[in-house]
């Protein structure tokens, strides 16, 4: 048996900002396992720029930001173990790993941080009909296969869905000479950042087709083609509007699950929105001194945001292992009208770092102009007036404690009103 | 010259090879696709019927109930997983619970042992999720299940390792009875000579015995479609769940796997082209619309993966298995439509006395042997097996499916062991690596490469299931146009 005072699990832009922060707060012996042979999660198959715009005030590669942590990391002497996978997590925070090398590992730690990421919804999740060819791929796969492997899983491509990995990727293939011939989604809007359906679809005169799905896969060994149609208003496909674009592949981009296999096997409340676990202020899992950040909790679509709740989530493990004395007196936080989900889901007040709290939301829809309202048992705290809301762009308020603190309040709640709209709650 | 070829990898001809085995006689078997198992033998509700539902006099009949008895302790021996879970057939109106009375004789009739009729108390405490319309069942508890991939490949296995040769990837084209005596059999790969050649073609059966010049019937595919669940719902039920079956057909099923997930499904439709195993929405809202009666609260936001199975229907209905009389030496094993899976290892026994019956003399081998060892699976293991086995074999640390917990050390086994797996899908078949909840996003370029390492290949030939169905289509910059070249055809 290994004993360590704080264990990471994980070691993309989560695992290495906790594991960081919480070395630079003075906890001596931390470990960071990570399953792949390298460090920085999905980072180093981000080959395109957009990173750190928040937190270095520059546009990085994701490898480059994902390289400055590593850096720091290697120069604090933060232990770390590659090609190791955790398979089991108990509530008394015992932890079993295996590698090749030392074989299977009982861990006990005194604290955990969980930062195992996401996964991508496939084609089951969101029931696909036809054959099952080679040549269909989850965007994320798709981009290993090219940026880090050096090869091309197709030529001609359907992309399903407008997730940021699938924009990143039609432009990507573009890139390499293959045609992207569209991106099929079937929501009403784009599920992915602006700044990608300008630069990856627009610049190349890729269609992004609205309201639309794939209803069928033709092709036996490999796929031939697919077939589209437009959806009405319950996402139904409409049959008269069904074409046949021919195509050898077809990439998923329909969204990503928290990975929380090990969390449920430690008994860790899930939200069932977010299928991440329910947090409080300094990101405590449901078992006190479990801690959780990054994609594990909830999709983000912007890395320094992840580095950001890591490094508090770090902060929070650190006052854990100081005083052991579990926060309480939880102000619950939910989701009202408008909003589809908030992180985090809990408060202790009184606990509250640096004198003030982050929320993560997203919108339900998207709007121009809407007025956010936060309100507790206790009365409204704050209205703020929002521009050009998407839910593929998660929404960052920051409270001051002062807001929270000594009232008494119970639970806190966040809503959306479209501007111009009636009232409704 | 062999005495026997076998026509056909499924569990039927995979079968035949196993028993034949026992015997010291020359033996090949072919199947076009590039692994066995990859038929009807894929796609099917993999249980092990107890035998109350087929017509009294039948083949399927007799063979069924023969099979079933068969089966434990043939996967025993082959170490292939075998649950006696027990099958229910559910009634929901009173119309339904006479014919569960009707099941019940027909069942005693063929042999079936142990049947009752349960009422609606004791039927909602054995599986309380239940639709609580369920108001009576009928009870077999030597129902059963077993992975039916699995299974066949584990018989091929045995096979090997007792002498049969198999061929792959070579599709049979034509039947020619020699002169003197025997065949000439032809195949993509080249041609074989046998005295005897047994036809378990599956959906091919008729046009192979029609090339033979043999008996004239005709097979048409009914077409099954499934959705399984996410294994976190393993247990929701615990038998395999039937309707009150109608004339066609058993009815959609509410059901378990050996390896713990739940499905839905088949549905009943007959199609033209024997290798249309797609699924269509309209079969899907049909199986979603069957499985909520029996089961009402399945969870449908968590299914993983959908697939089809084609049935082999004879013009008889009932299996077609004899020596043809024009063809003397020619055997067909045909129509073998569900329970085919259950009669498999009976059919096998019939078969064999039959080609007694034409002449072959069989010998029993003292080098039989008629156990396959499986290497232990390390998601079954304890912790500390588990470290044993690391240390004695590091690539057991090295964890390849994270959805199944799949290392390395076992991908490896399932290249290396007899009738090794050659792609994606025959890795999967064997260790179950890619069919967890992510369906292969993580393991499949590692997978890849593994097989590419092993078969010392080039990644781009590595295919998912057999020739053109590669994964990778080139080398970055591969497309890009070469200016003034002659690449320019996009
Ligand atoms: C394709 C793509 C494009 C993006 N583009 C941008 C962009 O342009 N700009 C931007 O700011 N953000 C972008 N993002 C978002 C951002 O990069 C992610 O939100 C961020 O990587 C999440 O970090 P994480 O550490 O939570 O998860 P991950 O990066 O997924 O890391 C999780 C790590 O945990 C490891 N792990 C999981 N389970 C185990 C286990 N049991 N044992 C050991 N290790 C385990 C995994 O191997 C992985 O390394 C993009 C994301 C993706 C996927
Ligand atoms: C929806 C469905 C549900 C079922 N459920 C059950 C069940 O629960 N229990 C049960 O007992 N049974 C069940 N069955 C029946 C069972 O699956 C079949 O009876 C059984 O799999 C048939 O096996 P087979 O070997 O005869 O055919 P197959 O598995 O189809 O094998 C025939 C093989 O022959 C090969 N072949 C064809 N032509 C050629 C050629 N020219 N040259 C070389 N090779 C060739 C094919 O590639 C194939 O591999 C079900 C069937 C279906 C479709």
């Amino acid at each position: 048996m290994i004993t360590k005072e704080l264990v990471v699990i994980g070691g993309g832009p989560a695992g290495l900002a906790a594991a960081i922060e919480a070395k630079k707060q003075g906890i001596k012996d931390v470990i960071l396992v990570e399953r792949d042979v390298r460090l920085g999660g999905i980072l180093p198959q981000c080959i395109h720029n957009g990173f750190g715009l928040h937190v270095f005030k520059e546009e990085l590669t994701g490898p480059e930001y994902a390289d400055r942590f590593v850096k720091e990391l290697e120069e604090m002497g933060i232990e770390v173990m590659l090609d190791t996978m955790v398979i089991e997590l108990t509530q008394d925070k015992q932890i079993i790993a295996v590698n090749r090398d030392k074989g299977l590992m009982h861990i006990q730690a005194k604290a955990v941080i969980l930062t195992m990421g996401c996964r991508e919804r496939t084609r089951g999740a969101i029931n696909i009909p036809g054959f099952r060819p080679s040549g269909i791929f989850t965007a994320g796969t798709a981009q290993r296969f090219v940026n880090i492997e050096g090869y091309m899983p197709g030529k001609e491509i359907v992309i399903l869905g407008s997730g940021d990995i699938g924009l990143i990727m039609a432009r990507r293939f573009t890139l390499e000479g293959a045609k992207v011939k569209c991106v099929a989604e079937i929501m009403p809007y784009s599920n992915g950042l602006t700044r990608n359906v300008v630069q990856c679809l627009e610049d190349y005169d890729i269609p992004l087709l609205l309201s639309h799905t794939v209803v069928d896969i033709h092709g036996k060994d490999r796929v031939e083609g697919v077939t589209i149609a437009e959806v009405d208003k319950n996402f139904q496909p409409i049959h008269s509007t069904e074409k046949y674009i021919s195509c050898d592949t077809l990439l998923l981009s329909v969204g990503l699950i928290p990975e929380n296999e090990l969390s449920k096997m430690a008994d860790i409340k899930i939200d069932n929105i977010t299928s991440g676990p329910v947090v409080n202020q300094r990101m405590e899992t449901s078992i006190p001194g479990i801690f959780a950040c990054g994609n594990v909790v909830h999709v983000h679509d912007l890395v320094d945001f992840v580095t950001m709740e890591s490094q508090l989530a770090g902060r929070g493990a650190v006052d854990y292992l100081k005083d052991k004395i579990p926060s309480k007196k939880h102000i619950t936080v939910s989701p009202g009208p408008g909003i589809g989900y908030v992180v985090p889901q809990l408060i202790d007040a009184e606990k509250i770092l640096d004198g003030k709290q982050n929320f993560f939301m997203r919108s339900k829809k998207p709007m121009e102009k809407a007025r956010l309202f936060i309100e507790s048992d206790k009365g409204q705290i704050r209205t703020r007036i929002l521009q050009h809301i998407k839910p593929s762009e998660m929404i960052n308020i920051e409270l001051k404690k002062e807001e929270l603190v000594n009232k008494d309040i119970k639970s806190l709640r966040f809503f959306l009103q479209e501007e111009g709209a009636t009232d409704e709650k | 010259m062999e005495d026997v070829v076998i026509i056909g990898g499924g569990i039927t001809g995979c079968s035949i090879a196993r028993e034949l085995s026992r015997y010291d006689i020359k033996i090949t078997l072919v199947e076009k696709e590039e692994d066995v198992a990859c038929g009807t033998s894929k796609g099917n509700s993999a249980v092990v019927h107890a035998g109350f539902d087929a017509s009294p006099g039948t083949w399927k009949a007799k063979l069924n109930v023969a099979g079933n008895k068969l089966y434990p302790a043939l996967c025993e021996e082959l170490d292939v997983p075998f649950v006696l879970n027990g099958s229910l057939v559910v009634a929901v109106s009173e119309e339904e619970e006479r014919v569960l009375e009707e099941l019940l004789e027909k069942g005693r009739l063929n042999g079936v042992n142990n049947l009752r009729i349960i009422g609606k108390d004791e039927l909602q405490a054995m599986e309380p999720n239940l639709s609580s319309k369920a108001r009576a069942a009928l009870d077999a508890p030597t129902g059963g299940l077993v992975c039916p991939y699995e299974f066949t490949i584990a018989l091929a296995e045995n096979a090997n390792q007792n002498g049969v040769k198999f061929w792959l990837n070579a599709m049979v084209t034509d039947i020619e009875k020699l002169e003197d005596s025997g065949f000439l059999v032809k195949t993509s790969r080249g041609s074989l000579r046998a005295k005897y050649v047994i036809n378990a073609a599956g959906l091919f059966a008729d046009e192979l015995s029609k090339i033979a010049g043999a008996e004239e019937y005709t097979i048409t595919p009914r077409k099954g479609e499934y959705l399984v669940f996410d294994k976190q719902f393993s247990g929701l039920v615990k038998k395999t769940i039937f309707p009150t079956p109608s004339k066609i057909s058993k009815g959609i099923l509410v059901c378990p796997t050996v390896d713990g997930n739940i499905f839905i499904g088949p549905n009943s439709n007959n199609i033209q082209d024997k290798l249309d195993t797609s699924v269509k929405a309209p079969g899907i809202k049909e199986i979603i619309e069957g499985g909520k009666k029996l089961v009402p609260n399945l969870p449908f936001k968590n299914v993983i993966t959908s697939f089809a199975g084609l049935r082999a229907v004879s013009n008889t209905n009932d299996f077609i298995i004899e020596a043809s009389k024009q063809v003397k030496g020619f055997v067909n094993v045909g129509g073998i439509q569900s329970p085919g899976l259950t009669s498999a290892p009976a059919i096998a026994q019939m078969v064999k006395g039959i080609l007694q019956d034409e002449g072959l003399i069989l010998k029993e081998k003292p080098t039989f042997n008629p156990h396959r060892p499986m290497k232990k699976r390390f998601r079954e293991l304890n912790n500390e097996e588990r470290e044993q086995l690391i240390k004695q074999n590091p690539a057991y640390g090295h964890i390849i499916c994270r959805c199944e917990t799949v290392t390395e050390a076992e991908i490896i086994d399932a290249i290396r062991r007899p009738v090794g797996a050659r792609s994606i899908d025959a890795v999967k078949r064997r260790t179950r690596a890619g069919m967890g909840r992510c369906q292969g996003g993580f393991c499949s370029p590692r997978v890849l490469e593994i097989l590419a390492r092993e078969l010392g290949a080039d990644k781009l030939d590595i295919t998912k299931k057999g020739p053109g169905s590669n994964l990778l289509l080139g080398r970055i910059k591969e497309f890009l146009q070469v200016e003034g070249g002659d690449n320019n055809d996009n």
